[in-house]
């Protein structure tokens, strides 16, 4: 008799040995790439890319705070999307007691994205 | 006596059981593999027939090789790290970018009979449901994996060390994770009906004709192929690698096989998205059943899958043949301001009708209309603000 | 050698690799990286543990969210890949660092001592996690019942979250301004700033007009 443990880590080994596959085809990709390209270093063709000029300038530049702003909205949301989860599969667990501790939930976060909207962050200028 | 090391996990395990398994990743395997190779040609013939151009016609009958053509070139072109790259990101990069897709498919029933059984088919003896893996957290799992398949663009185009890249990376970053929300939040919907996480469950309380697509009542499904599609980022939001702008976004600087992987991941990421919206909202493998045993169960099942996910293949380039590309600031208002206001307001108009429905004493009616008068006035409240706001600033001549 | 133990020897191993990588890298992306490594292994250890709910959710929020904040924090500095690290921005932070992880190491060591090798061999704390789905319904069950309170805070807490942010990254365009670069500019944006505001209420309040 197979343990339930087992038997769900046996759905995981199933994925782990997709994912190996996966790896093994872009590494034997890659490998077959590598075998049969050519090689012909030039230092010109170690420059970044910069539409046919010189580059100018630092590489890694800043990125601008807005981003931000938006990733963690996106927390926000998410952290917001898996607590509501687990009350979605139970529903008729929680009742209408628990429609209303959603609704407020909801609200609560809803806020902060209201709030993030009228302070205008939401608008890409 | 138990032994020292148990490599497949303990309890019986015969040889059918990793025969099942062999077979279902191979099968898996393979059909990915053909689907992506298919899907490329599909989308370039397809546009061609829409833009009034005959398309590839060299390779093979119909230029059906030309995806295999053009993947045999690459591996034939030079590979070039730029001096300024940081060479271990740059070469995990492409990685990244290609196993979360893969992986998504995993969890997507592809067949077996939900509509008159209980979906499971007989194979080498075993019984079996005709996926990779069934977790009991499916859904989560392809948000995971979804929400993983962010880093392979971020730090392709960070790893770069060069301008384009950057900027096109962070740009499709704040793009998946706004829509990643969206996503999840136009999910909570399906999962409220079904009642369960697992994507088999998903599939088994859609049978006949009970397809979530219209038990949620549509908003759901169209917030989740929006958002699909720009997470995805295919047109209309291939704002990631807009050319005029980018040159070519955050893959800028790969060249050869490793380019050759993103884009094979591009189009995985599209065979996967257009999978799992069949699984959610459109009965996954279920439809008519008619005819003998085998055919039920193994025929007719899979057929009205690939059927299905032919359809949303065929969505997707339409969307790219039809839609012009939508500006940035339009894009994150689309997605901040309506998808996921309305993805939530709808969550808690079918949670209310769905706690409304168990309990007698509350009039089912009652609730639907209010919910949804709510939910209306909402959005139209919502509407007016945002147009007399734009009026306004269009007057005080500050033009967007 | 039994399964759980092998699965707990491979992603206990990932972690701890990942947590090295994460305190030894010099380059911030690469400790980002590691952290995610760290993640994805306690990820499998819920896994094995029957959590999946939990697993899913360290994935989803850690490694796909939290992460990624990072990520947008550490380009927001613009990675300087010169960065030197004799400079201690908060005095005596190292060698309270090293005090913190004597102490923790201790704590553990103690612990490990005085319980010995053997932990408790219950699977929960708190009782059955049940199998396969079920876990998910009984983790939801405590978490809106007997922690609702905790539950909204949380609500409250990420909302705060968000004004903070929001407050960040409205600062002051003035304050960026070089007056020597760019002379005069501060004074033509105080006058425009008004109407870069956003929508129609915001521009009513009119905080930044000073």
């Amino acid at each position: 008799m197979p343990n339930p443990l087992n038997e769900l880590l046996r759905q995981y080994l199933t994925v782990a040995i997709f994912a190996g596959l996966g790896l093994a085809m872009v590494g034997a990709m890659l490998g077959v790439g590598w075998l049969l390209r050519p090689d012909r270093p030039e230092p010109q063709k170690y420059i970044n890319y910069e539409s046919g000029v010189d580059p100018l300038g630092v590489m890694w530049s800043q990125s601008q705070i807005r981003y931000y702003v938006f990733a963690l909205l996106f927390v926000l949301f998410d952290v917001e999307a898996v607590f509501i989860f687990p009350w979605a599969t139970r529903l008729e667990a929680y009742g209408a007691f628990g429609l209303i501790e959603m609704a407020v939930f909801i609200f609560i976060l809803a806020l902060g994205l209201v709030y993030a909207w009228r302070k205008g962050v939401l608008r890409w200028v | 006596m138990t032994p020292l090391v148990d490599p497949l996990l303990s309890g019986p395990i015969g040889l059918q059981e990793i025969l099942v398994v062999v077979f279902k990743v191979v099968v898996a395997f393979a059909f990915l593999m053909v689907a992506v190779m298919f899907m490329v040609w599909f989308e370039r013939k397809l546009i061609g027939d829409m833009q009034n151009r005959i398309g590839p016609n060299r390779a093979g009958p119909w230029g059906i090789l030309q995806t295999l053509a053009d993947g045999v070139k690459l591996f034939f072109k030079e590979d070039l790290l730029p001096d300024n790259a940081d060479r271990f990101v740059f070469k995990l990069a492409p990685y990244l970018a290609l196993i979360p897709a893969f992986l998504i498919f995993t969890v997507v029933p592809v067949g077996g009979n939900y509509s008159t059984g209980d979906g499971t088919v007989s194979l080498f003896g075993e019984e079996t449901l005709l996926q990779v893996a069934d977790p009991p957290v499916g859904v989560l799992f392809v948000l995971a994996m979804s929400s993983v398949a962010v880093y392979g663009v971020m730090l392709a185009g960070w790893s770069s060390g060069s301008k384009y890249p950057l900027l096109g990376s962070v740009r499709a970053t704040a793009q998946m994770i706004s829509y990643e929300a969206a996503l999840s939040l136009s999910v909570l919907s399906v999962i409220l009906l079904s009642g369960t996480l697992s994507t088999s469950g998903i599939v088994a309380e859609q049978s006949q004709w009970n397809w979530n697509l219209w038990l949620t009542g549509f908003i759901p499904f169209a917030i989740f192929l929006i958002s699909g599609t720009a997470e995805l980022n295919r047109p209309p939001f291939d704002l990631v690698e807009a050319e005029q702008e980018l040159v070519g976004g955050f893959h800028t600087e790969y060249s050869a096989v490793r380019f050759a992987l993103f884009f094979l991941a591009e189009f995985m990421n599209t065979v996967t998205m257009s999978a799992i919206i069949v699984t959610l909202f459109l009965g996954g493998p279920n439809g008519p059943m008619f005819g003998p045993e085998w055919l039920q169960s193994w025929v007719l099942p899979s057929l009205w899958f690939f059927l299905k996910l032919f359809v949303f293949l065929f969505v997707f380039v339409w969307f790219r043949a039809t839609l012009p590309r939508f500006r940035y600031d339009q894009l994150m208002d689309m997605g901040w301001k309506l998808l996921i206001p309305a993805a939530l307001g709808w969550f808690l108009i079918l949670a209310g009708i769905q706690v409304a429905s168990d309990n007698d004493d509350i009039n089912l009616a009652l609730v639907v209309i209010v919910g949804v008068a709510i939910f209306f006035a909402g959005m139209g409240l919502l509407m007016l603000a945002m147009r007399s706001s734009r009026r306004q600033r269009q007057l005080s001549g500050v033009t967007d | 050698m039994s399964v759980e133990s092998v699965v707990f020897v491979i992603a206990g191993s990932i972690c701890i690799v990942g947590a090295l990588g994460t305190v030894l890298f010099r380059n911030p992306v690469h400790n980002a990286l590691s952290l995610v490594a760290t993640l994805f292994g306690v990820a499998v250890i819920f896994i094995a543990q029957d959590a999946h709910l939990l697993a899913a959710i360290q994935v989803i929020v850690y490694a796909g969210a939290i992460v990624v904040l990072f990520l947008f924090v550490i380009m927001l500095l613009g990675v300087d890949r010169t960065e030197k690290l004799g400079i201690d921005p908060l005095g005596g932070q190292r060698p309270l660092a090293v005090v913190a992880a004597v102490a923790l190491l201790g704590l553990s060591l103690t612990v490990l001592l005085a319980v010995g090798s053997t932990v408790t061999g219950q699977e929960a704390a708190t009782g059955d996690p049940g199998e396969g789905a079920e876990n998910i319904a009984k983790l939801g069950e405590v978490l809106f019942t007997e922690y609702v309170l905790a539950f909204e805070v949380t609500a409250v807490l990420l909302t705060i979250a968000v004004v903070g942010a929001v407050m960040f990254s409205r600062q002051r365009k003035a304050d960026l301004i070089d007056e020597e670069e760019f002379p005069g500019l501060e004074a033509l944006l105080a006058e425009t700033e008004d109407e870069t505001e956003d929508d129609t209420e915001a521009e009513s309040e009119g905080v930044e007009a000073t």
